[in-house]
C-alpha cells in the first residue's frame, strides 16, 4: 500500500478541491473496500425487515455478500453468507424466513446464529475440524431507534458516536411516527448506474443542482393544473408539488440550513411547507395522523415534531434517507464506476392508510426506476463519471461557502448557506480519515 | 381497426418517436401500469415502476420533449416487436388483449433488451 500513504492521500483531498482519481482510480476504489467500507457503520436495513426469529434478507457490506437474520433468542445476527465449507453464497439473495441456512453445494447447514448444525458424510471428519466451522459473524451490530447497522471492523466508535448530530435526523423520521412505529413496506425499487458510489451521497444534498438536472420536471409541472384543495387532491398532485419545487427561486435553497459531521454525515433543512407538498393541514388524513401524535405524546410534543422540517439526510458511506415521505435509499458500490441502489419506503404502522399511499406515489414519481426525476439524476452521474475518466483535467472544486462555515453546539457544522459545498467538503473529509488511518 | 392492428399501430408510433400521436390513444380514464412486482395485485400499497394516470403520462410525454431532459435527449431508438395476440373477454365496447413485448432499444451507444407481458384494454 506504498502507493497511497497518507502523504499521498492528503494530497488527493484538499480544503477546496478534490482529485478526479478519488472518483475515477479503480485502485483507490480497492482500498475504499477495505478501509471505507470495511471500516464505517453501515445501514443494513430496519428491524421489521426481520420481524420474526427466522426472517432473513441479504445485502452487501461493501464487497461482501452478508445475511441479516434473527435468531432463536430474537437477537439480530448479521452474517458473512459465505459457506464455511468451500464458500459458496449460502443464502441466495433475497429475502424470506428459515430455520435453518442450507449450503446448495453440499448441504452444510446453519441455525440463525451461523453455527454449523449438519453436514452430511459428517463420519468423515474428527470432530475438532469442524469445532471451529460457522458462518462468520460481521464484527459489530447495533440498532439505532430500529435502524440495523454494521461494521466490520472490530473496533471503532460506537454507533452513537458514529451519528452524533445527524441522530436528530433519525429523531426525527421515527418521531413522526405514532407510538414510534414504523416498517419497510410497499416493495423495494433497484436502480444501478455507471458512476462512482460518491455521486449519489454528493446528489442528495445539492441543493443547486435541481434548477439545471430536473428543469425539464420542473417545467412540465409549472404547466401542469394546480393540485386540489385539501382532501380533494388527484394522484399526481405528490409528483407535481414535487417537481414544481425543485424550481423553488435560488434564496429559498440559500436560506435553508445545510449541516454536517465529522463522520461525513449532512442533513438539509426542508425547502418546502406543508401546505406546498404534503397533503398538510386541512387534509382529513393529516389531521387524523395529527390526532394520533397528540394522543401519543401530547400537543406541545406533538407539535414540536412536525414542526421539524429537515429533507435529505447522508450516513455516510452508504445511506440516504428523508423524513416527510419516509424514504430510505442504500447505495452499494460494485466497482469505480458503477453502483447500485436499493430504495425502501417506510410506512407509519398507526397512521391512516392514506397517509402510505402517499408515500407510494411519491416514490414511484420521484424516486422509483422509472421516475423521470431520478433518471435525469442518473444520466448526470454517468456524464460525471465520463468527465471525471478524463486525465487532461485533474481537480474537482468543491469550494461553494468555503471559509463560511458555523461550528454549532453539538458538534455540527453548518454551511454558510443552504447551498455550501460543506456536504462534499465533510464526505471528503471523512473519506480521508477512514483511508488515511492506520 | 381489429386488436392486432391497433398493437401495431401503438408500436410504430412509439418506434417513429410520434410520443403525442400515441398519447392520444388513451383514453381520459386510461392508466399507464408497470408494476414494481410480480403478480401486483395493487398500485397504492405498493410502489410501480410507472403508475401514470392520463395526466401523469401527459406531463411524461411532454417531459421528453423539454430540451433539458437528460435522460431523453435524444429519445432511445428503439423496436417495438408485439406477438402473442389473445383476446380473452371481448364485448360490444371492450377487449381484454394480451399479447408479448420485446423492445430493442439504442441509446448511448448501448442496446438494452426488455420483455413485457402486456394487457390492455382496448375501447371501440
Amino acid at each position: 500500500m506504498g502507493a497511497f500513504d497518507r502523504e499521498r492521500l492528503a494530497m488527493l483531498v484538499q480544503p477546496d478541491r478534490v482529485h478526479r482519481s478519488v472518483y475515477a482510480d479503480p485502485a483507490l476504489f480497492e482500498l475504499e473496500m477495505e478501509r471505507v467500507f470495511g471500516r464505517a457503520w453501515l445501514v443494513l436495513g430496519h428491524e421489521s425487515q426481520v420481524a420474526r426469529a427466522g426472517d432473513y434478507f441479504t445485502s452487501r457490506m461493501g464487497r461482501e455478500p452478508v445475511l441479516i437474520t434473527r435468531n432463536e433468542s430474537n437477537a439480530i445476527v448479521v452474517l458473512i453468507n459465505r459457506c464455511a465449507h468451500r464458500g459458496a453464497m449460502v443464502c441466495a439473495e433475497g429475502r424470506g424466513s428459515a430455520e435453518r441456512f442450507v449450503c446448495p453445494y453440499h448441504g452444510w447447514s446453519y441455525d440463525g446464529s451461523g453455527a454449523l448444525k449438519a453436514v452430511p458424510f459428517a463420519s468423515s471428519y474428527q470432530k475438532e475440524q469442524l469445532k471451529d466451522l460457522r458462518l462468520r459473524p460481521v464484527p459489530r451490530v447495533a440498532v439505532y431507534r430500529g435502524f440495523i447497522f454494521a461494521s466490520l471492523a472490530a473496533q471503532g466508535p460506537s454507533l452513537e458516536e458514529f451519528l452524533g448530530p445527524a441522530k436528530a435526523s433519525f429523531d426525527d423520521l421515527v418521531d413522526r411516527a405514532p407510538g414510534g412505529e414504523l416498517e419497510v413496506a410497499g416493495g423495494v425499487f433497484k436502480h444501478a448506474y455507471h458512476g462512482n458510489w460518491k455521486l449519489m451521497l454528493e446528489n442528495h444534498l445539492d441543493g443547486a443542482h435541481p434548477a439545471w438536472v430536473h428543469a425539464s420536471s420542473v417545467a412540465v409541472a409549472r404547466g401542469a393544473p394546480d393540485p386540489g384543495a385539501p382532501g380533494a387532491e388527484r394522484y399526481s398532485d405528490i409528483a407535481v408539488r414535487q417537481m414544481r419545487q425543485n424550481g423553488a427561486p435560488d434564496a429559498v435553497w440559500e436560506a435553508i440550513g445545510m449541516w454536517t459531521t465529522r463522520y461525513g454525515h449532512g442533513y438539509m433543512g426542508d425547502y418546502h411547507s406543508d401546505d406546498r407538498l404534503v397533503a398538510g393541514m386541512g387534509n382529513p388524513a393529516f389531521d387524523e395522523y395529527r390526532n394520533l401524535l397528540i394522543q401519543d405524546r401530547g400537543e406541545k410534543e406533538a407539535d414540536r415534531i412536525l414542526r421539524v422540517t429537515l429533507w435529505n439526510t447522508i450516513v455516510y458511506p452508504n445511506c440516504s434517507f428523508m423524513s416527510q415521505f419516509r424514504q430510505l435509499r442504500i447505495v452499494h458500490p460494485v466497482a469505480v464506476d458503477r453502483s447500485v441502489v436499493t430504495t425502501y419506503s417506510l410506512r407509519m404502522k398507526k397512521a391512516p392508510a392514506r397517509m402510505f399511499r402517499d408515500t407510494v406515489a411519491f416514490a414511484n414519481v420521484v424516486n422509483g426506476t422509472g421516475s423521470w426525476v431520478l433518471t435525469d439524476d442518473l444520466e448526470v452521474y454517468e456524464r460525471l463519471q465520463r468527465g471525471l475518466a478524463s486525465g487532461a483535467v485533474e481537480w474537482v472544486y468543491v469550494g461553494r461557502g468555503h471559509g463560511g462555515d458555523v461550528e454549532e453546539p453539538g458538534g455540527a457544522r453548518r454551511g454558510a448557506n443552504g447551498t455550501s459545498e460543506i456536504y462534499v467538503r465533510a464526505q471528503m473529509r471523512a473519506w480521508l480519515d477512514y483511508m488515511a488511518a492506520a | 381497426m381489429t386488436v392486432e392492428e391497433f398493437l401495431y399501430r401503438e408500436a410504430r408510433l412509439l418506434d417513429t418517436g410520434e410520443l403525442e400521436a400515441w398519447l392520444e390513444l388513451f383514453t381520459e380514464d386510461a392508466t399507464y401500469w408497470v408494476p414494481l412486482e410480480r403478480s401486483q395485485k395493487d398500485p397504492f400499497e405498493t410502489s410501480s415502476l410507472i403508475y401514470d394516470d392520463r395526466a401523469l403520462l401527459e406531463l411524461r410525454v411532454k417531459q421528453a420533449r423539454h430540451p433539458r431532459a437528460h435522460a431523453r435527449q435524444p429519445l432511445a431508438r428503439t423496436v417495438h416487436q408485439v406477438g402473442n395476440v389473445v383476446v380473452t373477454n371481448e364485448s360490444k365496447d371492450e377487449a381484454l388483449v394480451h399479447s408479448t413485448l420485446t423492445l430493442v432499444e439504442w441509446r448511448n451507444e448501448k442496446q438494452r433488451v426488455w420483455g413485457a407481458h402486456v394487457e390492455q384494454r382496448q375501447r371501440r
